[in-house]
């Protein structure tokens, strides 16, 4: 017998890599004892673990790449031998192997069953109909879209839980008429009760989707106007081209029930507190697993399963003890949460509601028999309070004297809310990544010093996104704990953000820096609040640039009216609008730049642009270009770039619209605003989308019934592809929701943060951006019409005043006190145009010069 | 020590830059708002290699008056040439009068 040890490795096999058995693996891997596992997964999907909460996102960017979360890359350089698309077919528990559909018998030491669930689809004659689908893998949503993009006009989702209002929302989205038909009385029967489900009902409703209730369905057959006709047991019908399973789940316990594992009565896979099946070598973890007679259909229970099972198989104890069921949600807009006992099913519970009817806000507290803790709570279309709440029920925080003041609205002062020093350390502060408020004090002290940092050092925040409030409330109170300032002043010069200073400009009528500095600020001004001020005072009263009290403001490209070269040149772009330019424009470009020798382009952004001018060569080519009437185009400033266009409706065999003429109009509406940053649009005269309208801030997309608006999209370094914002408008209300949009992104938005990054910062996002701009949230939306207008009144071209003031001119000669130019620019001739000479060339010509 | 007058004080717009010529070197001439305090320092940016100085934002700094170079955004001090990115990098600093409401600046 040798005496070298000999390290025997464990073999386990992992069936199903979706949200909880890439969690299992991952940690696995990032266990201590990591090297003695090697470990195998097999994938029933074609792809390996995405994040299926966020499933539905699918509908916006059509991405799968956003949502994955696992890659194989990774998975093969730690050595995880992945089975992609190939389904485990048995398990030989005595051999210990499972056996797929490809024909691959694969041994274990240790098998993990994470086989998740499969949406039910209940026994309806018809339920095997054309565009019938369910709502649960990326392959069924690219089915539903397909299905809603060649013809159905109307949707109909059987169920009206959770799951079912989201795919409601999808179909909506879809632009398919949408109703939602409910087996129970109420809407989310598990985790509101009546008068939230009445409630939540209503506001649905006036979405304008269609709720039925208390309808069962029985059975499916051929419509009259539509593809199919569903049959109710009331004698009831409804007419659809398009149905939606979401009637629940069920485990996907189908390979434990075949190898004799023990399975629930009513399904789920059983597991004993180490996520041990009745056989000690197989594990069950996530949606597919039975836990004391509960299924948990979350994501967040299922990362604790798979962290008691890794701990087990290291050799630890952390064994599962159940988990919070507590939610909150966005629902087509409406907020709504349930915690704990929502039903106030506890025996000599004692239940405190609030019932706003005119605000459409229902709140219910439930507390426990001694009155002294929350035991559970609804909340629907105001959940603020959830994050406080779910604490209170979570941490048995004593309940303060009057329990009511947790769920009224507070009049003036702030009563119920609960500090973050209340809490105590092990206050689960991110239940998707169970991150407690302990783990997160120590990411900060060491070093985590934002919100940013601490998600990706804890993960917290990066699930379901819904406890980001509170973490950011415990981030700041660590930070400021340990003595940071959590410091979002713009620069030394002024303690204020951006937005607050843009509020104290415009509300106080302020018009010069000299005057803000001496209001609001202190010393003299720096490269960051000169600039920033600037642009906020242009884009609140929209003066000429270039006035002495703001000359001083304005970064070189705004106060020469050119974008700098490399050599100290500038470059000249006059405003095509649209594209469009007619021969004979097009031949004075050409005459101008032949004449002063400049480098000739087209841009990306459809215009030409001149390189090369010479300080006091700009007027002089602005004279000529004003003359042949041409404006500037702002190519130098944080401000309203191109429209670009596609030929649209006028030419082109498929477009529904008239791009080109929409483009110019907008174009013309808006140049000249400043901004933040800079910002773009494109309008596309169809889908085929030409004019790559998604890649900007705004873009427009021609439809058979009006224009689609997209919303922050963005090119550049990181590209983001825009939102949908809003379908089918005419031409007022684009241009209306548009005016409101760039006010609000100008009033709200960082210093030089374009409209995507605003976006991806936008707490509520999309749905909070729509609620502000076309359901007047806030009630600003007329304040922001009339600010728009007043920029756009006060538009000049900034060229055109300048050439006319000889004043401003003097400013632009290389030398104040002698017209020779600057002997540092040298030119060389390539492809036929002149280009800056590099270095060598420059020494090389100026010595043959001297 | 030789003085060159260059401009009037007006010529230069409160908190901003030009360029003059003297003895063949460009120097950038900025004007502080609040003093008329005029600095001049060369124009030359050596981080660009271009001569754009007199084109960039004056800034405070910790109390140092800067210009901000409008290319790659380095500052320099007024008083001194100095970078303050990059310790390493000086740039020449010319005396300043103000005469008459004429700007006069030292020949070097
Ligand atoms: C001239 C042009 C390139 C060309 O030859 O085609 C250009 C040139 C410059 N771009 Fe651009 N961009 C040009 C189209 C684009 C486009 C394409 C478009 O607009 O369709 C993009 C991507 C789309 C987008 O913005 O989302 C683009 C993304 C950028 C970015 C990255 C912005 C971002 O959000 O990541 C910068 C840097 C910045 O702004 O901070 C930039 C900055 C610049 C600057 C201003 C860099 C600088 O500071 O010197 C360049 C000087 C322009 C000049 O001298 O005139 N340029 N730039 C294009 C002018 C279009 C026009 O007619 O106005
Ligand atoms: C639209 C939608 C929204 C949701 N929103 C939320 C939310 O907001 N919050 C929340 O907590 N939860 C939410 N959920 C639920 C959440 O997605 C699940 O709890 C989670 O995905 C469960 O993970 P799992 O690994 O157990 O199952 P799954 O993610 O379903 O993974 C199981 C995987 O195993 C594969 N598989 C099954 N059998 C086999 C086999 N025999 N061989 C090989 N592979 C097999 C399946 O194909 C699947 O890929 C949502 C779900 C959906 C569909
Ligand atoms: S991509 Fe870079 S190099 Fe090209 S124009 Fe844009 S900023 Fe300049
Ligand atoms: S609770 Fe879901 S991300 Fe934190």
């Amino acid at each position: 017998m040798s005496l070298a040890t000999t390290i025997s490795t464990t073999k386990v096999v992992v069936v199903g890599n979706g949200m909880v058995g890439h969690q299992f693996i991952e940690s696995l891997l990032a266990s201590e004892n990591t090297d003695q596992f090697e470990i195998h997964t097999f994938s029933e999907e074609p792809r390996l673990a995405y994040d299926r909460v966020h499933l539905s996102e699918y509908f916006v960017n059509r991405n799968a790449d956003d949502l994955s979360l696992a890659d194989p890359q990774s998975y093969a350089t730690a050595g995880v031998k992945v089975y992609l698309h190939d389904r485990v077919e048995s398990i030989d528990r005595g051999a210990k192997t499972v056996t797929s559909t490809k024909g691959l018998t694969v041994s274990y030491d240790k098998l993990v069953l994470a086989t998740g669930s499969y949406p039910f689809v209940p026994p309806i004659t018809g339920n095997d109909r054309q565009n019938c689908f369910v709502y649960r893998t990326i392959e069924d949503l690219e089915d539903i879209t397909q299905a809603a993009t060649s013809g159905a006009k109307k949707g109909v989702v059987i169920g009206g839980g959770l799951l079912g209002l989201e795919a409601a929302k999808a179909l909506k989205d879809l632009g398919l008429e949408t109703h939602v038909v409910e087996f129970a009385p109420r809407l989310m029967a598990v985790q509101v009760d009546d008068d939230g489900g009445a409630l939540l009902k209503k506001k649905i409703e006036e979405l304008g989707v269609s709720v039925h209730l208390s309808k069962a369905t029985n059975c499916i057959t051929d419509g009259e106007a539509s593809i199919h006709k569903l049959e109710f047991a009331d004698g009831t019908e409804l007419e659809t081209d398009l149905v939606l399973f979401s009637a629940g789940i069920r485990p996907q316990d189908a390979l434990a029930r075949d190898s004799e594992l023990d399975v629930g009565p009513r399904g789920g896979i059983m597991i004993n507190d180490h996520c041990q099946t009745s056989d000690k070598d197989v594990y069950a973890i996530g949606e597919c697993a039975l836990w004391q007679e509960r299924i948990f259909g979350l994501v967040a229970p299922g990362y604790a399963m798979a962290k008691t099972a890794v701990a087990h198989l290291v050799g630890n104890e952390v064994p599962f003890s159940g988990a919070d069921m507590s939610t909150k949600l966005k629902l087509m807009g409406v907020d709504v949460a349930s915690i704990g006992d929502a039903h106030a099913a506890t025996p000599g519970a004692q239940c405190y509601t609030y019932k706003n009817d005119p605000n459409g806000v229902y709140k219910k507290l439930v507390v426990s028999p001694d009155g002294k803790h929350v035991i559970g709570a609804v909340l629907v279309g105001d959940a603020e309070e959830y994050g406080t709440l779910l604490q209170y029920c979570l941490n048995s925080i004593a309940l303060p004297a009057s329990p009511e003041s947790l769920i009224l609205p507070s009049m003036g002062e702030d009563v119920g809310g609960l500090g973050v020093d209340a809490l105590p350390e092990t206050a689960q502060i991110c239940s998707c990544h169970d991150v407690s408020k302990g783990d997160i004090s120590a990411s900060v002290k060491s070093g985590c010093c934002s919100v940013g940092d601490v998600k990706s050092d804890t993960k917290a925040g990066t699930g379901c996104g819904g406890c980001v409030p509170l973490m950011t409330s415990v981030v700041n109170h660590e930070l400021e704990a340990l003595g940071v300032e959590v410091n979002r002043d713009i620069c030394e010069h002024f303690p204020y953000t951006r937005q607050e200073i843009y509020h104290l400009i415009r509300v106080e009528g302020i018009k010069t820096f000299s005057e803000m500095l001496e209001k609001y600020g202190q010393g003299q001004g720096c490269e960051i609040c000169k600039p920033a001020i600037g642009s906020i005072l242009a884009s609140c009263w929209n003066e000429y640039v270039l006035k002495d009290q703001h000359v001083g403001l304005q970064d070189t490209n705004d106060a020469y009216l050119g974008n700098i070269q490399k050599d100290g040149t500038y470059s000249v772009v006059p405003r095509v609008a649209g594209g469009e330019i007619t021969p004979e424009k097009l031949i004075i470009l050409g005459e101008v730049a032949r004449d002063f020798n400049l480098y000739t382009k087209i841009t990306g952004g459809q215009r030409v642009d001149l390189f090369g001018a010479r300080l006091h060569q700009l007027p002089d080519i602005w004279r000529r270009l004003v003359a042949a009437g041409f404006e500037t185009g702002q190519a130098y400033g944080k401000s309203v770039r191109t429209v670009k266009s596609c030929v649209g409706s006028t030419w082109c065999r498929y477009g529904v619209d008239d791009s080109v003429g929409l483009a110019i109009d907008i174009e013309n509406r808006y140049k000249g605003v400043r901004a933040p940053h800079k910002i773009k649009f494109a309008v596309s005269g169809c889908t085929r989308e030409c004019a790559e309208a998604q890649s900007k801030d705004f873009g427009v997309i021609a439809t058979e019934n009006g224009w689609n608006l997209y919303v922050c999209g963005n090119g550049g370094m990181k590209p983001r592809h825009g939102d949908l914002f809003a379908t089918d408008l005419d031409r007022e209300t684009l241009i209306q929701y548009i005016d409101r949009l760039m006010m609000f992104y100008i009033r709200t938005a960082d210093r030089l943060q374009r409209t995507s990054v605003w976006m991806e910062n936008m707490e509520g996002g999309l749905d909070y951006l729509r609620e502000v701009i076309i359901d007047d949230s806030l009630g600003i939306v007329n304040e922001l019409e009339k600010e728009m207008l007043l920029n756009i009144e006060n538009y000049q071209c900034e060229w055109a005043t300048t050439i006319e003031d000889p004043e401003k001119l003097k400013r632009f000669s290389h030398f104040i006190n002698s017209p020779d130019s600057d002997e540092n620019l040298v030119y060389v001739s390539e492809r036929g145009q002149p280009r800056p000479a590099t270095v060598d060339e420059r020494a090389h010509l100026i010595a043959k010069a001297g | 020590m030789t003085w060159i007058k260059v401009c009037a004080l007006d010529d230069i717009v409160p908190n901003s830059g030009v360029c003059a010529k003297i003895n063949e070197q460009q120097v950038a001439v900025f004007r502080e708002a609040e003093s008329d305090q005029i600095y001049a320092i060369g124009n030359y940016d050596p981080f660009s290699d271009a001569n754009v100085l007199s084109r960039g934002l004056m800034a405070q700094l910790d109390d140092q008056v800067t210009v901000a170079s409008p290319m790659y955004k380095q500052h320099f001090n007024l008083q001194t040439g100095q970078c303050l990115e990059d310790e390493t990098v000086s740039i020449p600093v010319y005396k300043t009068q103000v005469i008459d409401n004429m700007v006069v600046l030292e020949a070097k």
